[in-house]
């Protein structure tokens, strides 16, 4: 997974990849909070979910935890996400 | 004690009061989201709630007086699980009937991807979630100590209000 596009803008590569497949609610936000300490301040999570909540979920998180929301698409009913640490 | 640091972690206070499978839900996830983002959380379980700090949970879910449950089967084909039954209230006070309804709901919470209750509370401790027991309810309730998980604590109003008086978000569940 070197590069990822939505049509907007060229995503690098991620650092790590959490699958959040078939997980509700608040499980892709418990993970992504975890899994987003475990890589370094400029490294980029890539979160992959299928919760039809998690585009409204997502930003939410990123807004309240300042983690840098770089792209977030949608493909075939399954969310990309990809966050970049901030602190 | 004022938190006049403008970037003091946000806090979460909670009263979970209730102790069917249903209700057991909200106070857990919200305090494992909440906690999960870097929030101070605090759970305070009183009355009904305070079962759910028991170690093995068995909490149901009752249809009785519960008109607006849907009722939809967590098996069978994709037209088959969308039937929102209809069951008249009068079944739903049947001996046998709250087992049926608890186990169609962790069946279809099951299916669905939602973590147990068990694993949410789990997740919680983990997360450094306070969970506060009530000492009035166990009191009243005949509880002792050792009835309730490792993990928690006992208090009273006054431990709850300390908290929630600087909390971020107050709820009453």
């Amino acid at each position: 997974m070197n590069v990822e596009t939505n049509g907007y803008a060229v995503i690098p590569r991620a650092h790590r990849v959490l699958d959040c497949t078939d997980l509700l609610c608040p499980l892709p936000v418990i993970h992504t909070s975890r899994a987003i300490r475990e890589i370094e301040v400029g490294q980029i999570l890539h979160l992959i979910a299928t919760d039809p909540g998690a585009p409204m979920d997502m930003r939410a998180w990123s807004r309240m935890t300042g983690n840098t929301l770089l792209d977030a698409h949608e493909q075939d009913g399954v969310y990309h996400f990809y966050f970049e640490r901030m602190k | 004690m004022s938190r006049s640091d403008p970037e003091a972690p946000k806090r979460l206070a909670l009263i979970a009061s209730k102790g069917t499978l249903d209700w057991a839900y909200p106070p857990f996830i919200l305090a494992s989201a909440a906690a999960a983002m870097g929030w101070e959380v605090q759970i305070f379980f009183t009355f009904y709630g305070l079962i759910l700090l028991k170690p093995e949970l068995d909490a149901a879910v009752s249809p009785l007086g519960n008109p607006a449950m849907p009722m939809k089967m967590p098996f069978g084909s994709e037209g088959f699980k969308e039937i929102d039954w209809p069951i008249p209230t009068a079944l739903m006070a049947f001996p046998g009937f709250q087992w049926v309804a608890t186990n169609l709901m962790k069946k279809t919470f099951e299916t669905k991807g939602v973590a147990t209750i068990e694993e949410l509370r789990e997740m919680c401790i983990d997360l450094d979630v306070k969970l506060i027991g009530c000492q009035m309810t166990m009191d009243v309730f005949g509880f002792e100590r050792e009835d309730f998980i490792e993990g928690c604590e006992i208090g009273g109003a006054a431990t709850f209000l300390e908290f929630a008086a600087d909390a971020d978000v107050s709820l009453f569940i």
